[in-house]
């Protein structure tokens, strides 16, 4: 029983200390928004601003950037705890190192999964979606992006110690991000038709049972193999 | 059998150790290239002479015999690079890290040799180089992709023990992910564009046809063990360089 109340402890002190340094930080949650609306602005100014196109379009752009949103902020996740060392001690510290990891899962997405989810049924609005859609474009982003959030937390974690640049965490990252982008544009475009997109979601909600589920120990396991290769 | 058993056990262990490895695997090189170019040369005819062609694509789909064993391939190189690596993290093992190394560039070959043998079947077939819209196509590059992300984080560390670890993490959350994204590919294609060109249903095919695939899968798996093999043994000439039973080794060979 007190072990249970200090990890919940440990887990809320964590979060509340990675939630102030990200508030304080600013560009970690603000470049992502940045970005999407960046690149939403251009799809219109390619294809031309035709309305009926746009609406067709516009979950697979609305998803496409939210995907490539969240490679912006990717590299810094782990970076400062690593340097300055308090991941070595979050590591040896009484409680399990997969406290700290969930709680790191956790506050990513609250800092760069949330606004996402915030801002896209604004632009899907702004695309012409239809209103009955935007329910399902709202669940299936809370659905997805914590998904997006524990995959590219461990692709994070895997290349700590490597070379930085390039396409190396796209190349990653996006071939694992595949199976929500079928299934998020799926029930999108289900619903856009007037058929039921339940499977579609429950799909989703599949995956993020079972990444919410699985991540925090094997994203521990990473960044111990990180940490001992430092 | 519990002694046949413990046999196994004791060779795997052996296994583990790069002497033994590579003093053993020396006598595996002659007999794998025979059986493997044997193989290969009554498969080839088999396929290319004696196998009748195809009622409705010619002689066209005997490309069949090169294109379904690469892709056999591919996947199953996948798969050992998972396990290799399983292996090499979990008891850091030495050799299992070169087994996973080794795997990596030679299965993505096939799975690019997939990709390319699959697009000129598809030109005279289906008159088109590349569908996007068909899920197969996809599942493949997407593999492609797979290894493609854990060569180049292998490649983007200093230390190559460490690059090579980190790989194969990535390589097994990767095996979790394959079926996932074979069967959302799958699923993506039957709700966008129900399947107009039959591609990705075999007939059943008559036993002429058959006999010389089947020859190429085995001759293709030993072509993969041998280059494996190959590579593996380099690895250890360039991690071992140093010690000593190397050396004597190479001076008994007068090198």
């Amino acid at each position: 029983m007190s072990d249970s109340t200090s990890f919940t402890k440990i887990f809320l002190a964590q979060i509340k200390r990675d939630l102030l340094l990200g508030v304080v930080k600013r560009n970690e949650w603000l470049n992502p928004i940045v970005f999407l609306v960046l690149v939403q602005t251009l799809f219109p100014l390619a294809l031309g601003g035709s309305p009926d196109l746009l609406e067709n379009i516009a979950p697979a752009i609305i998803w496409v950037s939210a995907l490539l949103a969240t490679l912006v902020s990717l590299e810094s996740l782990f970076r400062d705890d690593f340097e300055d060392g308090s991941m070595e001690q979050m590591l040896i510290s009484a409680s399990p190192f997969y406290v700290f990891t969930f709680a790191k899962i956790i506050c990513h997405w609250l800092l760069s999964g949330l606004p996402l989810v915030l801002i896209c049924p604004l632009l899907a609005m702004s695309f012409g979606i239809k209103p009955d859609v935007l329910p399902v474009m709202l669940l299936s982003l809370l659905l997805a992006t914590p998904v997006l959030c524990c995959i590219s937390a461990l692709a994070s974690a895997l290349t700590l110690n490597a070379r930085r640049g390039g396409v190396l965490l796209s190349l990653i990252v996006l071939p694992l991000y595949v199976p929500v982008l079928v299934f998020a544009t799926g029930a999108l475009s289900q619903a856009a038709i007037g058929v039921s997109p339940a499977g579609a979601l429950y799909m989703l909600a599949a995956l993020f049972i079972f990444a919410l589920s699985a991540t925090p120990f094997v994203l521990s396991a990473a960044l111990k193999l990180s940490l001992s290769d430092a | 059998m519990a002694n046949f058993f413990q046999e196994i056990k004791v060779l795997y262990h052996k296994l583990g150790s790069p002497r033994y490895f590579y003093e053993l695997s020396s006598y595996w090189i002659l007999p794998l290239t025979s059986l493997c170019t044997l193989l290969i040369i009554i498969g080839v005819i088999g396929g290319l002479a004696v196998a009748p062609s195809d009622y409705q694509q010619g002689d066209v789909f005997r490309i069949i015999y090169v294109h379904v064993p690469a892709a056999i391939l591919s996947q199953s190189a996948y798969m050992l690079i998972a396990v290799a690596g399983f292996i090499a993290l979990v008891w850091r093992m030495k050799m299992a890290a070169m087994v996973a190394r080794a795997a990596m560039l030679l299965g993505a070959s096939f799975a690019l040799l997939t990709l390319v043998t699959g697009a000129i079947w598809g030109k005279p077939t289906w008159g088109t180089w590349w569908l996007w819209g068909d899920a197969r196509l996809m599942s493949s590059l997407l593999l492609l992709f797979l290894y493609m992300g854990i060569i180049a984080l292998r490649e983007s560390f200093s230390d190559e023990q460490a690059g090579i670890r980190a790989s194969s993490f990535l390589a097994i959350i990767g095996l979790v992910n394959i079926p996932v994204i074979k069967y959302s590919v799958l699923w993506w294609n039957s709700l966008h564009q129900p399947a107009t060109l039959k591609l990705t249903e075999k007939p059943a095919m008559q036993m002429e046809m058959l006999w010389p695939l089947l020859l190429m899968i085995v001759a293709f798996y030993c072509f993969f063990a041998l280059m494996l093999i190959l590579r593996v043994r380099n690895e250890i000439l360039q991690n071992e360089s140093n010690s000593k039973w190397l050396k004597e080794l190479l001076a008994e060979e007068g090198k």
